[in-house]
């Protein structure tokens, strides 16, 4: 009997004892002693949801919803859930085939697991949605998922409106992470500057999922769970009727129009040509469209209001004779026997009109837009006796043009805003190595050499001549709805800028009676209305390109600046066609008839016809073709080095009559030397064009090692190699 | 004891009782908060026999219907049949080569159609006991004879033997816990000593650098000859003995333990033991790669995962808790196995520090009880088979907990009374049933 064995139970007891003590030290450093684990079963089943709220709508003057929110609908599919979908319906519906089916299923697997839903086709057409709808019960594992998106009712206002877009990895870098990968984000316009103000407060929702990452209801009843605030409305000067009236005039034409109530300094209008509708760039035709407009020469997406520079040209003359005055060099009654042209610096400055006394005073100069009168006296405020030199005479000429809002940013609530460029005395001195006087730039006088100013800025030169002196910085959002006081966005509107109130009232009224007399008698007659009156100057702009390595002329730039009505100024515009010829054909009625609808809400039925001949005229400069090609063929050429298939520049290589058809009939002078180069190239063409005689042969050769010798990279042909290389460098 | 109670609950160790229906309780709540889903009919679900829990309850009351059952039969039923009983187990377990079924990889499982499932090498460990109380309390049994105490260990390796034949490993491991019963009733602490000694230098062979650990080993043969020099200088055996061990402990930590990862453990099981002691296993060879592949194809087989999963669980109950079906880890489903071996998440995550520590102090008092009643016995055999059902209790409770905190590899060892799963809990309670009667007759002496 193993009696002397009794004391062992206590052994086992303390190994019992030591175990379980093992265990609890154990579980107390689990449990007690840290809280990593905690966090991590919250993060294994709570998913943070971020709940959108709707976008701030925008409004114009009269309480018209120009930019607001629609809803639009996803496809999405579970692919745990799909079970006997009728996919050949689907497919028609969708109009893809099986195969292309089964690589999004299992794209839709790759992304986001089996559980969890993905997209599967996006942004459906209304259409698509409605026969979606009616069937989804036919797709166990397809639900239509809502996604709001925005909406332009009056088909108006893209550039100044903007458009959201996804953001990238610039935006959620700069942003520290605020925005995340999916979310959108104004990239453009109002919708970009405001975006602290339209996107709104988004909120969290905090969900359970399982280990499958299926949600499984809400956590803890919702009690952390945070709304989303809505974003606040805009209210704006944009006048909608307008800004369609102006969006109608700028049609098939390249430049931009800039109305602002000088009073406030709110934009009426502004309008970029060429025109393009803000819903393109929304919901399911975007990416297509915008791919389109990103490579279009003429570069619909920017907005010239605030980014194209123009040499002001005649429009400059009332702001010249505004500082002469003001320094005291002339007054009102000054004159220049003008026989037709400048002959005050070596180079002649041809003036419109030969009649003699047509410049015998500033009134009649500015009537006339005397091109001598204001080359001389630009070049008498330069050498002003006050001033020791030419350079500080400069200096101080360029400070009033900085004072009219010219030469820097003006602060428009728009993203990526233009300084324009009034020189300083440095650029000319590197030019002209310090040799320079007031006849080397004496066309600053009438509006040319190296000044270049926004339509926007031009407009705003206009509210300060129209407001005697004062200007507010242009804008288009008057009050956001339930505005705070932490709300510093909209402080630099509301300061009134004095820069030039110190100028005398009868320096002002001078300017204006000679603009007046531009509408009554002068240059710009076509834009009288009866009743109105309008102060008013033309502009005609010399333009050049560089095509083909050749320096071209192009046709003249049309430009016309107003303001209306002269007494009490409501409305003061600026228009800039390019490369339509004079100021007085194009711009002068179109800013007319802004002017007429803006004041009496209507435009006379005999103008009618006259707007419906503008807002059908096209244009287009003839040498955008031209310049199209060479970008298309030189991408398409790059395409076919960096992938080595040569069917990108196939439809290049056949298009014969891109070339023959020579898009450069701007230009007369086509030398006997350039021609015999065009025909040295066409000889080539048809050298090439025999070596792939046959395109199938040609696809086999594709894949061969020396698939290159098919095409004369040296000889590639349409494309100026200079030029060529250039692009292709940039 | 008092005589106007009815016959069957006289005698009848109350408190183990209790303990035991506490248990199964908080295993059937437990399975409950682990399995329900939102929006059940509690009420009906519960009756519905088709859910865990509610399946786990008719289970408990087979038990207690069978417990009862056992509570009536004559004491001397057991002795008398015990090694009939340990011959029907061991041929349970031949039948099951040829008609076992293929369930999660193990081969020990024989299907009777859709529902029933019979594990005989879980059924084996009550036959074992009675087997090995048998023997040990024969007359004619001398446990202090070598002989004795082979026999006695024959008794229970055999079935652990089978068990590893099926693939069975974890369970086969239970089986050595009847040495504890053996060291009760006088087996050499040495063998224990051994026994413990080798699991700490095959985890040190694991955890530190071949080369240092054996420098190491030698280190402490060094200080044991200086410190025993006087000795030594009297027997020289003491030193041929240290050298002895010496030997044989670098050739463990040299030859055997490699040996035995190498080749006789499956690869899955040596990245399971790897993983616990928190190192990379880098299988050998392309077969080891995908043994391991296949066992972790399904997250229910990836031991690392599980760990990982069931420290989160247990760790996020903190001090208190998150209370009855707040736990996000077991509710859904991140756990895996969590209603069987992974059970005591649900109650680590649900109750935390505190209600862990209530449900340690249940099973501690239920095993230091078994070893009161074991020790007041008058007869060997209820003695040695009620050690059997404590050694038995505690490997499964400590091994499983150790499992679910990560402190011991992943195998499949239930947590008795609460795991779900109906054949382990019916041998459990049998277990119980057949101590509480034989303790009934303590005053009787059993052969």
């Amino acid at each position: 009997m193993p009696v002397f064995n009794q004391s062992r139970q206590n052994v086992i007891r303390l190994i019992f004892a030591a175990t379980f003590l093992i265990i609890v030290v154990r579980l107390a450093v689990l449990q007690v002693f840290s809280s990593k684990y905690g966090e991590q079963a919250f993060s294994n089943a709570v998913y943070k949801k971020t709940v959108y709220p709707g976008r701030g709508i925008i409004f114009d003057r009269n309480n018209k919803a120009i930019l607001n929110n629609t809803i639009i609908y996803d496809l999405t599919v579970t692919p745990y859930e799909i079970k006997q979908v009728d996919t050949s319906y689907l497919c028609s519906l969708l109009s893809i085939d099986t195969a292309e089916f089964k690589a999004r299923v299992v794209t839709a697997i790759l992304k986001n697991g089996r559980y969890r839903p993905s997209v599967f086709e996006g942004l459906l057409s209304i259409d698509l949605q409605a026969k979606l709808e009616e069937n989804i019960w036919r797709f166990p594992g397809f639900t239509l998922v809502e996604r709001p998106i925005r909406t332009y009712p009056f088909k108006a206002g893209a550039h100044l409106l903007g458009d959201i877009g996804e953001v990238d990895t610039t935006i959620i870098r700069r942003s520290n992470n605020f925005y995340q990968m999916g979310d959108y984000v104004g990239r453009s316009g109002i919708e970009q500057y405001y975006e602290s103000v339209l996107m709104g407060q988004r909120g969290v929702q905090h969900l359970i999922k399982d280990n499958k990452n299926r949600i499984q209801g809400s956590w803890e009843g919702g009690k952390y769970d945070t709304s989303a605030k809505a974003g606040r409305n805009l209210r704006t000067y944009i006048d909608i009727e307008l800004q369609q009236l102006a969006e109608k005039l700028m049609a098939n034409k390249v430049g931009s129009i800039v109305a602002i109530d000088p009073k406030t300094g709110g934009i009426l209008t502004m309008v970029s040509g060429p025109i393009i509708d803000p819903n393109d760039l929304t919901g399911s035709t975007r990416q297509k469209n915008y791919a389109k407009m990103a490579l279009d020469v003429s570069a619909p997406l920017m907005n010239r209001a605030t980014r194209g520079l123009y040499e002001p040209g005649s429009t400059f003359k009332p702001v010249g004779g505004l500082v002469a005055l003001d320094l005291g060099v002339v007054n009102a009654g000054y004159g220049v026997a003008c026989s037709g042209a400048y002959y005050g610096c070596g180079k002649v400055i041809k003036c419109e009109h030969h009649n003699p006394g047509h410049a015998a005073n500033l009134r009649l100069a500015l009537a006339n837009s005397c091109n001598s009168y204001f080359s001389q006296i630009y070049r008498m405020t330069v050498d002003n006796p006050k001033d020791h030199n030419t350079k500080a005479g400069y200096t101080r000429w360029k400070d009033y043009m900085n004072a009219f809002g010219w030469g820097e940013k003006l602060g428009v609530d728009l993203p990526n805003e233009l300084p324009g460029s009034i020189p300083d005395t440095t650029l000319y001195n590197k030019v002209y190595r310090n040799q320079w006087n007031s006849c080397t730039n004496v066309t600053l006088g009438i509006g040319q050499d190296k000044m270049q100013v926004t339509p926007v800025q031009l407009a705003n030169a206009m509210c300060v001549i129209a407001n005697k002196g004062y200007y507010y910085t242009p804008h288009f959002v008057e009050k956001i709805d339930n505005e705070t006081p932490a709300d510093s966005i909209l402080k630099p509107f509301r300061i009134k800028h004095e820069p030039l109130t110190h100028i005398p009232d009868e320096a002002y009224e001078a300017i204006h009676a000679g603009m007046q007399d531009v509408v009554e008698s002068g240059t710009a007659r076509v834009a009288k209305i009866p009743g109105i009156s309008i102060c008013a100057k033309t502009g005609t702009a010399e333009k050049y390109t560089v095509l083909d390595g050749h320096r071209i002329k192009l046709p003249n730039n049309s430009m016309f600046v107003c303001f209306a009505p002269r007494e009490n100024p409501k409305i003061a515009i600026a228009v800039a066609v390019e490369n339509a010829g004079f100021g007085a054909t194009w711009a002068a009625p179109i800013a007319s008839f802004l002017i007429e609808k803006y004041l009496t809400d209507s435009i006379r039925p005999e103008k009618l016809k006259d707007v419906e001949r503008i807002a059908a005229a096209n244009l287009m400069p003839a040498y955008l073709k031209r310049k199209q090609f060479i970008a298309d063929s030189t991408r398409a050429y790059y395409y076919f080095n960096l992938r080595k298939d040569s069917s990108y520049i196939k439809k290049y290589l056949n298009q014969r009559s891109a070339k023959v058809e020579n898009p450069r009939q701007d230009n007369n002078t086509v030398s006997s030397n350039k021609k015999a180069v065009v025909e040295k190239k066409q000889k080539q063409t048809a050298i090439i064009k025999q070596q792939i005689s046959a395109p199938v042969a040609y696809k086999k050769h594709n894949n061969s090692p020396n698939r290159n010798i098919l095409f004369y990279k040296e000889e590639f042909l349409f494309v100026d190699d200079k030029h060529f290389k250039k692009q292709i460098m940039a | 004891m008092s005589l106007n109670k009815p016959e069957i609950s006289r005698g009848i160790d109350g408190l183990l009782l209790w303990l035991y229906i506490l248990l199964c309780c908080i295993g059937i709540v437990s399975i409950f908060a682990a399995t329900y889903r939102e929006g059940d009919d509690i009420v009906r679900t519960f009756f519905s026999f088709k859910t865990d829990y509610s399946k786990q309850a008719i289970f408990f009351l087979i038990s207690v219907v069978a417990g009862t059952a056992v509570l009536l039969t004559d004491s001397k039923f057991f002795t008398a049949t015990a090694n009939l009983w340990y011959a029907f187990g061991i041929l349970l377990l031949l039948l099951v080569f040829p008609f076992h079924s293929n369930v999660k990889g193990t081969k020990s499982i024989i299907k009777f159609g859709n529902a029933l499932q019979l594990q005989p090498i879980q059924l084996c460990i009550v036959f074992a006991n009675l087997a090995l109380a048998k023997y040990l309390s024969r007359v004619e049994t001398d446990f202090t004879k070598t002989r004795s105490q082979l026999i006695a260990a024959a008794i229970v390796i055999a079935p652990a033997i089978l068990a590893i034949a099926q693939s069975e490993t974890g369970l086969a491991l239970v089986y050595f816990s009847f040495f504890l019963v053996m060291f009760r009733e006088g087996l050499p602490a040495i063998i224990l000593i051994i026994g413990f000694s080798f699991a700490i230098l095959v985890v040190a062979t694991l955890l530190v650098d071949p080369n240092i650990l054996a420098l190491i080993l030698t280190v402490i043969a060094g200080c044991a000859i200086y410190l025993m020099r006087r000795q030594i200088k009297r027997y020289k055996s003491v030193l041929f003995s240290i050298l002895g061990i010496w030997i044989v402990c670098v050739g463990i930590q040299r030859f055997a333990v490699p040996f035995i990862f190498d080749h006789v453990l499956e690869p899955y099981q040596v990245k399971r033991i790897y993983d616990t002691l928190g190192k990379d296993y880098i299988p050998k060879d392309a077969a080891a790669a995908a043994d391991i592949a296949k066992n972790s194809e399904t997250k229910k087989d990836d031991g690392d995962y599980n760990v990982k999963q069931s420290k989160i669980a247990i760790g996020s109950g903190g001090l208190t808790g998150k209370g009855l079906l707040k736990g996000t880890q077991t509710r859904y489903s991140f756990v895996p196995e969590q209603r069987t071996d992974f059970i005591f998440c649900t109650i680590g995550e649900g109750f935390g520090f505190v209600g862990s520590m209530i449900f340690l102090s249940i099973y501690i008092a239920l095993l230091f009880r078994i070893v009161t009643i074991a020790e007041r016995q008058r007869s060997t055999f209820s003695r040695c088979y009620a050690y059997g059902v404590a050694s038995v209790l505690f490997f499964h409770i400590s091994i499983n907990l150790c499992m679910t905190m990560g402190l011991a590899p992943v195998i499949g060892i239930p947590l008795p009374f609460v795991s779900y799963g109906g054949l382990s809990l019916v041998t459990f309670s049998m277990m119980i049933f057949i101590l509480l009667r034989l303790d009934k007759d303590r005053q009787m002496v059993l052969r």
